[in-house]
């Protein structure tokens, strides 16, 4: 059983459970009174607790706020047991405490931080990186320190990622082209990867095993992993999509898998062996690719493209503008698009055995 | 003297053998009697009727019997015959008589005078006899003088014989009492050849006799005298003042003195060494300051090496060889001086080719290399002189590596130029690119600039081949070498060269598709537009003519793999085709970025009301359309899909109804989205996906469609991250149409422009506090005002 989130603009909050033994989807809706979400996070420690951005609009001006929610409690409690299992089912979530941010201007995105208690968050709020501490039961947020990115033009900051490692010191920010490093104790800048990407960077994540990988997307169509250390040129770099990258995510516990969705409205899942943690140069890389071979021949929709792409799900009409991977299990993801469709797709069975084994 | 004594002179003569001549018939007659063979007797003889020749009815055979005669003629004919055989008959003996009576009278004088001569010649002779007995005596009595004579002198000439021996050896004894004398002044003199011919002379004498005290101490003054003589010698040998002649004559002298053959290979070898290596270092120092230029020309140089160094050399080897190797003597001496001797040549060849080699490496100019062949050649043709006099020293293989280095490395060279002057090129199309842009007329010379560029590589490259060429020209020693005739062709020329320099090309070409990705488009497009036509014409006909060109110069004998054609033409259309996406990517991008500000930095929800179609969009359409000529200067129009030549009324008809559609959308309320989902599928169940940055065909219109589209779906993305207010949709609608009016032209499928523009009002709408759109006429009067 598995649990995903996922959001809608339309003030909703649907929680997603996907049975993996039926093959069946519940669906929970929560009302998200505040306005249209813009991008959303669950806490670490507590997972009736999320923290969203979302758009508000009052005396025709429009501002991108950010708060902490919980969930009802039943939800918590397991909500496939719940019986009502039709979308009608709206409840609303409990406002915990907002992160006031009228002095930086629009939330980008809040994220977590990774490994803690649930008590400190990252803001992102135009050019102003913001650390919240939570106070106690999570009912006030605290500004406890900010860092600002100075420059010539508008700086925005566009997304950014909370690295799982160093004992969760590090945020790396994207803004416009080029990705910063900063270190949460001291605020300042650690690494600036300059012109990561031709144009806008859009999402970021970190490898959850290599404490220096960081993989990139953006609107030149490429997603690039980079090597913290070594910043003036990436790793390595795919250019499989043929429009803006909108997202770009490792599995949580097999880091060779990635996931990119973009506005081509295609999700590629790309195999990075070469720099992955996994040992490099297994014996059976011919057995990989043979398996690839029969996989291509099982279904035809999926094509696997080269040696380190396995996969391109095309079932999207729109542009997808997120994909995430299942927390509970390692094989499964979803991915969301415009058309207001999400997908949960697995990851291919020999592939899956191939690792494994 | 034969006289006609009796015979059948009177015989009757035939009837039909009448003789042609009295005189002569008689002889004839005569030599017959004789039994001489009468040739025209023994012819007439074969006439008679009568048959048989010389059988008793023959008249005049020798067994004539006149009773068988008489009786065969009564026999045989007629009376009137009879008497006409007697007629005849008295006549023959008539004119016989006659005959007889003159022969004679004509021979008697001789009978005469014959005997009178036989008569004289018997008294000459008995006189004769007379004074031959004389003469007998008088040589007895001389004989026995001499006896008596030479048995007198046998005693004193005996003597003599002995005195003579007596003197000569007193001559030597004098002479090897002179000897060190002789020697000393022969040294005095510098004449030390005479004095080794002395010394020789006497030496084996000494040397017998040296247990005689007298012969002892002339020895030891002699070999002292030598010993000195060898010692000046050895100066002289090693002053190294001396020419090649006059020390190959030194080291005769000592070889005859007996010095030890070994030392004295070495001690030659090593003076030859020193002059060699001060006319090497002659040589280095010619080859100027490292790093500066060298002083002279490669040519010079060479023929200072060939004339001073390798000449020398030669000389030295065959002094060498006349002295120390050709020798008779024993084998093992010429074993070992002639693997002396390549080792020293081998030695200081070795350095004479590292100055070569430097040299050759100073060469670095690209231009006419005619000098360095021609210098090549003469330092090839002067080692092969070499290494005829020494066969066993590596000298010509080594001498042709380096001439084999040297093509190769002016091929690299020669790479490197074509390289560098294509860069150039490209910089100098990059400058005329910016130039004429701020005259203001930027487009009309992109045409002439890809001739221009295209012919002058070209040009380039032939001359390149004519002056590689040269290496393989027949009057060129080394060209007839396998490497040149087969390696230096293919895997050189063709295909480190040429190929090379194609790769090379495309190599650029892509970096220019590659760098330009990261570092925000450094490259003025057009120069991609124009590289992704130059490189779309070597895909369909330079490369192939370069190549024949190349192959017809050089006629390949080598059948190692080369390159085929089509290969180069596929990574040249690769890189044609990568240039023209980058291009499309690269006027997206700026379009883009136009459209994306104007959406980022605009406060959509506070806007007035539309009056007039945004500047940005009006730049949009043109630098569409600028675009489009510059295009269309370089490739040809390409196809459109059918509808595409409607007139534009169609256009906005279809335009217009999709309107209706999407004007229908912002309709619907928030609480349900079902219907928003619904209808943007069914839309979209009647477009085809879109592949945005895909790749494009080398025409006009795909180009521009992909421009269009990429710039239009960034349009799109970024209206949807945004919020809009009332006026900010009917903004978008303006705009939309506007462009839906001007860009319809540029593509190849207009439903592609209006499924991308309804797309954005949809979405537009869709993020729209306040959805009221624009009346559509309100929309085509701004839109025509504009």
């Amino acid at each position: 059983m598995v649990g995903t989130q996922s959001l809608k603009y339309d003030n909703q909050i649907h929680i997603i459970d996907f049975d993996d033994e039926n093959n069946i989807i519940n669906k929970n809706v929560l009302i998200h009174q505040a306005g249209e979400i813009w991008h959303i996070s669950a806490s670490p420690a507590d997972k009736g607790v999320l923290a969203t951005c979302y758009n508000k609009t009052s005396d025709s001006k429009v501002m991108t706020c950010a708060a902490v929610w919980r969930m009802p409690k039943e939800l918590e409690s397991g909500s496939h047991e719940s019986p009502d299992d039709s979308s009608s089912n709206t409840q609303t979530l409990e406002l915990l405490c907002h992160l006031d941010n009228t002095a930086h201007g629009n939330m980008a995105c809040v994220i977590w931080e990774p490994m803690g208690d649930g008590k400190k968050l990252i803001s992102l709020a135009d050019n102003h990186l913001l650390l919240w501490d939570l106070q106690e039961s999570s009912s006030n947020a605290v500004l406890s320190n900010s860092a600002a990115l100075e420059g010539k033009g508008q700086l925005k900051f566009t997304s950014g990622r909370w690295s799982p490692h160093h004992n969760c010191t590090q945020v790396a920010t994207a803004n416009d082209t080029a990705i910063r490093g900063w270190d949460t104790r001291s605020m300042r800048q650690i690494y600036y990867i300059e012109n990561a990407h031709g144009q806008l960077v859009r999402d970021l994540d970190f490898n959850p095993n290599k404490q220096y990988y960081l993989a990139s997307c953006g609107d030149d169509c490429k997603v690039k992993f980079w090597d913290t250390r070594n910043v003036t040129e990436p790793v390595k770099t795919l250019e499989e999509h043929s429009h803006w990258v909108w997202n770009v995510r490792y599995n949580h516990s097999h880091d060779q898998l990635v996931l990119s969705g973009s506005s081509d409205s295609r999700i590629i899942l790309s195999n990075m062996v070469s720099i992955s943690s996994e040992p490099f140069g297994h014996l059976v890389d011919d057995d990989e690719l043979s398996d690839q071979e029969d996989h291509h021949q099982e279904e035809k929709t999926k094509e696997p493209l080269q040696d380190s792409i396995i996969a391109t799900y095309e079932e999207h009409e729109d542009s997808v503008y997120a994909v995430e991977w299942s927390s509970a299990d390692p094989w499964l993801f979803a991915s969301l698009s415009y058309d207001g469709r999400l997908v949960i797709n697995r990851v291919p069975r020999a592939l899956k055995y191939h690792i494994l084994l | 003297m034969s006289v006609p004594q009796g015979g059948p002179l009177p015989g009757p003569a035939e009837p039909g053998s009448e003789p042609p001549g009295g005189k002569r018939r008689p002889h004839g007659m005569l030599k017959l009697y004789y039994g001489l063979p009468d040739p025209a007797g023994e012819a007439r003889g074969g006439l008679p009727p009568g048959g048989d020749p010389g059988g008793p009815t023959d008249i005049n055979g020798a067994h004539f019997d006149p009773e068988v005669f008489l009786t065969k003629l009564r026999k045989e004919c007629s009376l009137a015959q009879l008497m006409d055989c007697e007629t005849d008959m008295v006549k023959q003996i008539r004119a016989l008589d006659s005959d007889m009576q003159t022969l004679v009278y004509e021979n008697y004088n001789k009978f005469i005078s014959a005997t009178d001569t036989i008569r004289k010649m018997k008294n000459d002779f008995k006189k004769m006899e007379d004074e031959m007995d004389c003469l007998a005596a008088n040589m007895a009595v001389i004989t026995e003088f001499s006896a008596c004579i030479s048995s007198t002198l046998q005693d004193q000439h005996e003597q003599i014989t002995k005195l003579s021996g007596v003197h000569t050896l007193l001559r030597k004894l004098q002479f090897l009492f002179e000897l060190p004398a002789r020697l000393t002044k022969c040294v005095e003199l510098e004449a030390y050849g005479q004095a080794v011919r002395y010394y020789s002379k006497a030496r084996s004498i000494l040397h017998q006799y040296q247990h005689m005290p007298s012969f002892q101490g002339i020895q030891d003054d002699c070999q002292k005298i030598m010993a000195n003589l060898a010692q000046k010698l050895r100066e002289k040998f090693r002053d190294g003042g001396s020419g090649a002649k006059d020390l190959a004559e030194c080291v005769e002298l000592l070889l005859q003195l007996d010095e030890p053959a070994e030392e004295l290979c070495d001690e030659f070898l090593s003076h030859a060494r020193c002059r060699l290596e001060a006319e090497l270092e002659a040589l280095e120092a010619e080859l100027g300051q490292p790093g500066g230029a060298p002083i002279t020309d490669i040519l010079e140089f060479i023929d200072r090496g060939c004339n001073i160094f390798v000449s020398n050399m030669c000389l030295v080897i065959a002094s060498y060889q006349e002295l120390f190797v050709s020798r008779e003597g024993v084998q093992g001496i010429t074993r070992m001086a002639q693997d002396k001797l390549v080792a020293f040549v081998n030695s200081l060849m070795e350095t004479y080719f590292s100055l070569v080699e430097r040299r050759i490496q100073l060469e670095k100019g690209v231009g006419d290399n005619s000098l360095l062949v021609r210098a090549l050649d003469r330092f090839h043709r002067r080692l092969q002189a070499l290494a005829k006099l020494l066969p066993a020293s590596n000298v010509a293989a080594e001498g042709t590596e380096i001439v084999v280095r040297a093509a190769k490395e002016r091929i690299r060279q020669y790479l490197l130029a074509l390289q560098s002057f294509y860069q150039d090129c490209l910089t100098d199309v990059r400058q005329s690119l910016a130039a004429p842009r701020l005259a203001g007329k930027e487009s009309p010379n992109l045409a002439e600039l890809l001739g221009t560029i295209s012919a002058s590589v070209l040009n380039q490259i032939k001359s390149v081949l004519t002056y590689v060429h040269l290496f393989t020209a027949k009057d060129i020693t080394f060209s007839n070498k396998p490497y040149f005739k087969g390696e230096f062709c293919s895997q050189g020329v063709r295909e480190g060269l040429i190929v090379g320099f194609i790769k090379s090309i495309c190599q650029t070409a892509r970096q220019f598709c590659e760098t330009t990705g990261d570092k925000g488009g450094s490259t003025p497009p057009a120069l991609l537009l124009l590289l992704s036509r130059l490189c779309l014409d070597y895909e369909t006909s330079t490369i192939s003519y370069i190549l024949t060109l190349t192959d017809e110069q050089f006629l390949v004998q080598d059948h190692s793999p080369i390159t085929p054609v089509t290969s180069l033409c596929a990574e040249a259309r690769e890189a044609a085709q990568r240039l023209l996406n980058h291009y499309v990517k690269v006027q997206g991008l700026i379009i883009s970025q136009m459209l994306r500000k104007s959406v980022e930095t605009r406060d959509w929800v506070n806007t007035i009301e539309p009056r007039n179609v945004r500047a940005v969009m009006k730049r949009v359409v043109e630098d569409t359309t600028s675009i489009d000529v510059q295009v269309g200067l370089l490739y040809e129009e390409g196809v459109r899909k059918a509808q595409s030549s409607d007139s534009s009324k169609r256009t906005f008809s279809v335009y217009s109804s999709s309107r209706q559609q999407s004007r229908y959308a912002p309709s619907y309320t928030p609480s349900a989205p079902l219907d928003t989902n619904l209808l943007s599928n069914i839309q979209k169940l009647f477009s085809e996906c879109i592949d945005i940055f895909s790749p494009v065909e080398f025409n006009k219109v795909s180009v521009l469609t992909g421009i269009i589209k990429i710039s239009l779906k960034t349009f799109l993305e970024c209206v949807r991250l945004r919020t809009f207010g009332r006026y900010g949709l009917q903004q978008i609608q303006v705009d939309c149409y506007y462009l839906q009016l001007y860009l319809w032209r540029f593509v190849c499928d207009e439903n592609l422009v209006h499924f991308l523009l309804d797309e954005i009002v949809g979405s537009t709408a869709h993020r729209c506090l306040d959805p009221v759109p624009m009346e559509q006429s309100v929309i085509e009067v701004i839109c025509e005002r504009g």
